[in-house]
């Protein structure tokens, strides 16, 4: 399972990526996409909506479940990811390079775990 | 008493004997003794011979008319013997939702044949595979449109009574706002819909033809919806479908419909079918089961429940709808009547519907005291107003075997089809003669 | 194999009309259809061997053993299809005049009385059409009910974890929240979680009883009483009826709403996922709040009445009607003892055969169990790799249909078994010998069964194909 060092990661397997200006990127983890199966959809947000850290924004649907997304920040959703209306695969083939939305204005961060501590949290669950 | 277990009262203690109990009552050691029923209060069973004749007895409380006038929301059509035979095979008849797709490639398949058929009836570019009646496929719809910042349905009053009164009973319970547009001369009011769009409208619902028999503007009310970013639910009658412009064509967003024109029996009323088919870009929030083509592991060609993430059973409390039930058999039906059918019959009885309810209407306004309510183009509905009380005219049809129109405001909703022949409208019009005459 | 469309040739056609007898009417050219209509052009016994041929490849009740947890899928009477088949039936329009439609309403009012006496309740509506819809029914009378009281709070529905999802769905549908509350160890309602929950905001609790794990809920009368102490009301899914009927009735354990299932307990076909009856059920303080037309008796005649403070219409008309002649045929035939003995060969089946099946296989909860119970593959899988999807697979191998798969969602690798009283000893027996062997080869050759199934018309299907790239019709060429 491959874990990146230049991004943090949530207990809920959402990884985020801190850009200049008070943006983020959030997206999901190889864990995460592994554990789903193949995608079929997801469901984003709009842009200028509002998210709330740990409260779930959107979620992703593999062909017999579904599973909420939780935001690691709060703040307001500034893109979203197009390609992955038509192509969810895409997270399952590049989960690390696949973002989901873009967040500005952030205010408020959950506890985030850098990639050792996710690492050592996978282990722990397993 | 009559009853369905096989096995023999010898097998049954054998099984008792495997579980260690003694009488079938230690079963039901774990039901709190206060509560057990002593009594059954209902009669005692009966033989197969004798519940057929009690049965008989029952529906021989009925009246079958020999002509029927009616419609109003349950149209009397030929049903073709092929669509009994098909629809009353055991193993269709039997099976349940076909969850196990690779012993349910049968139902699959008819499934999708008639997804595809109600996808060129409406014009449409998807379809469900079915819901329970055109009441709650409209109810379904108008909830599939609300939107965070939308939740209002703009509803014609010129739908039917049920529909519109489904239509409430969902909207309460989903919070979503109801406003009923007005008609003006039996139509949908469309410069009181114009004053009434704005951007939190999620919804326009008109039937057609709607529920006085008239033609709708279906165009002009597609424009207008789509002006205010809303969407346009159309309600259609599937005959009426065969030669009318399609839903598409008008610009609906959502096709809805009763069915039961399909192949269905009157039935005091069910089982109908609800059809529903959406533009592409509706297709994940259309409820219900939908059947997809795909492969099997050796790239044959199968079908398969898809899309069921979005449904009640994995999404729960998030999901749009409850809905798990289709009406599979009855979608069979539609579909083996349309097969039945083909392309040309389908236009034959829409033709023939619309060719009889005209010369029904034009016979009836020779009489003079009845005349139509309103002016415009119908299809096999139209409703007359008649100077005298409608049901002694109703009462005297009745005498003469023969169900009259149905009455409606100030008037009666007179409805003919492929089964009413030029004699029995004929003669059913001379006994109207008859009654005005008095 | 074909599909009805590629099996269509141009000019192929019944001869089902006469010719038209009055003056042709064409559409103005604004209404007029435009797109070709395109359906299959066949003859008659195209049409006929088409199905025939779809028909070879459904497994229905009448073709095998079909334990199919929480469906009931007990077999169908053919008597029923012919009393629903009567023209006295098929040819009554639902708005003919009441007193041409006595023999109808009658139906409906008998079907009221013996499933009110079966269920407890004072009265009962035919409208809604299946499970889901009751229970949308249902909690729309919770809330007029609170509505009527001006007791605006209670926003709230408990559920139990182990409910059938569409529970939550239905409770969402009506605008409450739903509050799930987790099972206990023992699979029943957990006392001391559910009183937690339980307050001011609560609308109701929805429970099936036997609950979805194939266990009576024991506590049932301090269950309901908890609720009601608090102001909510108690709805009761239907689905596992059959269990109980004529034994113990979901009004006397303190139920105020029932939702039934005719296609189920009441022995009428499923068709492929309907047409089924939902009726809802209720006690004489809600019986104002029901949906449609009431029946009641005039100096003879029945006559139908609106409710004072009906939620208003759920449907068209008065339900699937012929589905309530179906089962009021069932209910007229088996009578009070009939029914009886009905739910206690339910009940002796399903443990039957879990006692048959205990040495191999891993039940949920130990035992006795009521109609149905749950084994969990969790062992099978951990040690060997084998899913209960793979068992299940490679039950239709062996002409069987596999039992309810991964539900309830508190048990994993779960299947869940409910044989139903119209099986016999010697079905039973055969199906405990297959799940047997199907066991044993788990242990030596699991690859067998991640291929199976083998003797299917079609393998195990592409279905992340199938949602990701959706093909939901047949394309023209």
């Amino acid at each position: 399972m491959s874990i990146l060092n230049d991004r943090m990661y949530t207990k809920s397997h959402e990884w985020v990526q801190f850009l200049e200006d008070n943006k983020a990127r959030i997206g999901l983890t190889d864990y995460a996409q592994d554990s789903l199966g193949g995608l079929v959809f997801v469901n984003l947000p709009e842009e200028g909506d509002d998210v709330t850290k740990e409260v779930s924004f959107g979620d992703v649907e593999s062909v017999k479940a579904v599973s909420d997304i939780f935001s690691p920040v709060s703040g307001t959703v500034c893109a979203i990811n197009e390609e992955l209306m038509d192509s969810p695969e895409r997270i399952n083939d590049d989960p690390y390079g696949v973002w989901l939305i873009e967040v500005k204005n952030i205010s408020e961060k959950t506890e985030l775990l850098s990639a050792d501590e996710y690492e050592k949290y996978l282990k722990e669950e397993a | 008493m009559g009853q369905y277990i096989p096995s023999s009262e010898k097998e049954q203690k054998e099984m008792l004997l495997t579980l260690g109990l003694n009488s079938q009552e230690d079963l039901f050691e774990s039901i709190p003794h206060e509560v057990k029923l002593k009594d059954l209060n209902i009669p005692k069973g009966i033989s197969e011979l004798e519940v057929r004749e009690k049965i008989e007895e029952i529906s021989r409380e009925n009246k079958v008319f020999k002509s029927i006038f009616r419609g109003a929301g349950a149209y009397n059509h030929y049903i073709p013997s092929i669509v009994k035979t098909v629809a009353s095979k055991e193993e269709f008849l039997t099976a349940y939702t076909p969850y196990q797709a690779e012993i349910s490639q049968g139902i699959l398949q008819s499934i999708f044949e008639y997804q595809t058929m109600i996808c060129e009836l409406t014009g449409m570019d998807v379809s469900n595979a079915s819901v329970y009646d055109g009441a709650t496929a409209a109810a379904e719809a108008v909830a599939m449109c609300n939107e965070r910042k939308r939740k209002k349905a703009l509803v014609s009053s010129a739908i039917h009574p049920h529909v519109m009164q489904t239509i409430a009973t969902y909207c309460e319970g989903n919070d979503t706002e109801l406003i009923v547009i007005k008609e003006k001369d039996g139509k949908t009011d469309i410069d009181l819909l114009a004053s009434l769009l704005d951007d939190s409208v999620s919804c326009v619902y008109i039937q057609q033809p709607n529920f006085n028999g008239l033609f709708e503007d279906a165009t002009s009310v597609a424009q207008l919806t789509h002006n205010k970013g809303a969407k346009l639910i159309m309600g259609c009658n599937p005959i009426a479908l065969a030669i009318m412009k399609t839903p598409f064509e008008c610009g609906a967003d959502i096709a809805v419909g009763e069915g039961q024109p399909l192949g269905m029996s009157l039935s005091f009323g069910g089982p109908y079918l609800g059809f529903m088919a959406s533009t592409k870009d509706m297709l994940r929030k259309l409820p219900g089961r939908i059947v997809g083509e795909t492969v099997d592991k050796n790239g044959k060609r199968a079908f398969v429940l898809t899309l069921q993430a979005r449904e009640q059973h994995i999404r729960r409390e998030k999901a749009i709808s409850n809905i798990c039930s289709n009406q599979a058999l009855c979608a069979l039906t539609a579909a083996v009547y349309m097969a039945a059918m083909g392309p040309d019959g389908m236009k034959e009885v829409a033709t023939q519907c619309i060719s009889k309810a005209k010369y029904l209407a034009d016979e009836l306004c020779k009489i003079e005291g009845i005349k139509l309510k309103y002016q415009g183009g119908f299809f096999n509905e139209f409703i007359t107003e008649c100077i005298i009380d409608p049901d002694v005219l109703l009462e005297k049809l009745k005498k003469h075997n023969i169900l009259g129109g149905y009455p409606v405001k100030n008037g009666i909703l007179w409805c003919a089809t492929e089964m009413n022949s030029k004699r029995q409208i004929d003669d059913m019009v001379s006994i109207v003669r008859e009654v005005m005459k008095k | 194999m074909s599909l009805i469309f590629e099996k269509s040739k141009d000019g192929r056609a019944l001869s089902l009309l006469p010719s038209l007898d009055v003056p042709k009417v064409e559409l103005d050219d604004q209404v007029i259809r435009k797109k070709e209509l395109k359906l299959p052009q066949l003859a008659e016994i195209d049409i006929g061997r088409h199905y025939t041929e779809l028909v070879k490849k459904v497994h229905g009740v009448n073709c095998g053993f079909y334990p199919l947890g929480s469906c009931t899928m007990k077999y169908n009477p053919r008597v029923n299809e012919e009393m629903a088949a009567l023209p006295g039936f098929t040819n009554i329009h639902p708005l003919q005049e009441e007193d041409t439609v006595q023999g109808c309403m009658k139906v409906l009012d008998l079907a009221n009385q013996y499933l009110c006496e079966i269920t407890g309740m004072d009265n009962m509506t035919f409208q809604p059409a299946a499970g889901a819809h009751g229970e949308f029914t249902g909690l729309l009378l919770i809330k007029a009910y609170h509505k009527s009281r001006k007791d605006l709070k209670r926003t709230k529905i408990i559920v139990p974890d182990s409910a059938h999802g569409t529970n939550p769905a239905s409770a969402t549908m009506a605008g409450f929240e739903v509050v799930s509350v987790k099972s206990g160890d023992d699979g029943c309602v957990d006392i001391e979680r559910l009183k937690e929950v339980v307050g001011e905001d609560t609308a109701g609790l929805m429970l099936t009883n036997p609950n979805t794990v194939g266990l009576f809920e024991k506590d049932i009368l301090k269950i309901t009483e908890i609720i009601h102490n608090a102001g909510g009301l108690v709805y009761y899914d239907g689905a596992n009826l059959n269990a109980i009927m004529g034994h113990v009735r979901p009004g006397d354990m303190g139920f105020d709403i029932v939702h039934l299932n005719l296609h189920k307990t009441f022995s009428t076909p499923h068709g492929g996922g309907g047409p089924g009856s939902g009726p809802v059920g209720c006690k004489s303080f809600l019986e104002q709040f029901l949906p449609g037309y009431l029946i009641t008796r005039k100096n003879d005649k029945l006559t139908f009445k609106k409710p004072e403070s009906s939620i208003g219409m759920i449907k068209s008309f008065y339900g699937n009607f012929l589905v309530v002649v179906r089962a009021l045929t069932y209910i007229l035939m088996l009578g009070s003892e009939g029914i009886k003995k009905a739910a206690l060969n339910a009940v002796l089946n399903a443990n039957y055969m879990k006692k048959m099946l205990s040495d191999e296989y891993d039940m949920a909860f130990d035992g006795l169990c009521m109609h149905e119970f749950v084994m969990s593959l969790e062992k099978l899988h951990k040690e060997h790799g084998v899913s209960a999807m793979d068992v299940a697979k490679a039950l239709l191998d062996n002409g069987m249909h596999p039992p309810t798969m991964y539900f309830p969602l508190i048990v994993h690798e779960a299947l869940m078994i409910e044989p139903t009283e119209t099986e016999s000893k010697e079905t039973l027996d055969q199906a405990v010998d297959i799940f047997k062997q199907i066991y044993q080869t788990a242990l030596t050759d699991a690859q067998k069964l991640h291929d199976a199934p083998v003797n299917t018309p079609v393998g195990r299907l592409d279905e992340l194909g199938a949602a990701r790239n959706p093909k939901l019709r047949y394309i023209f060429e």
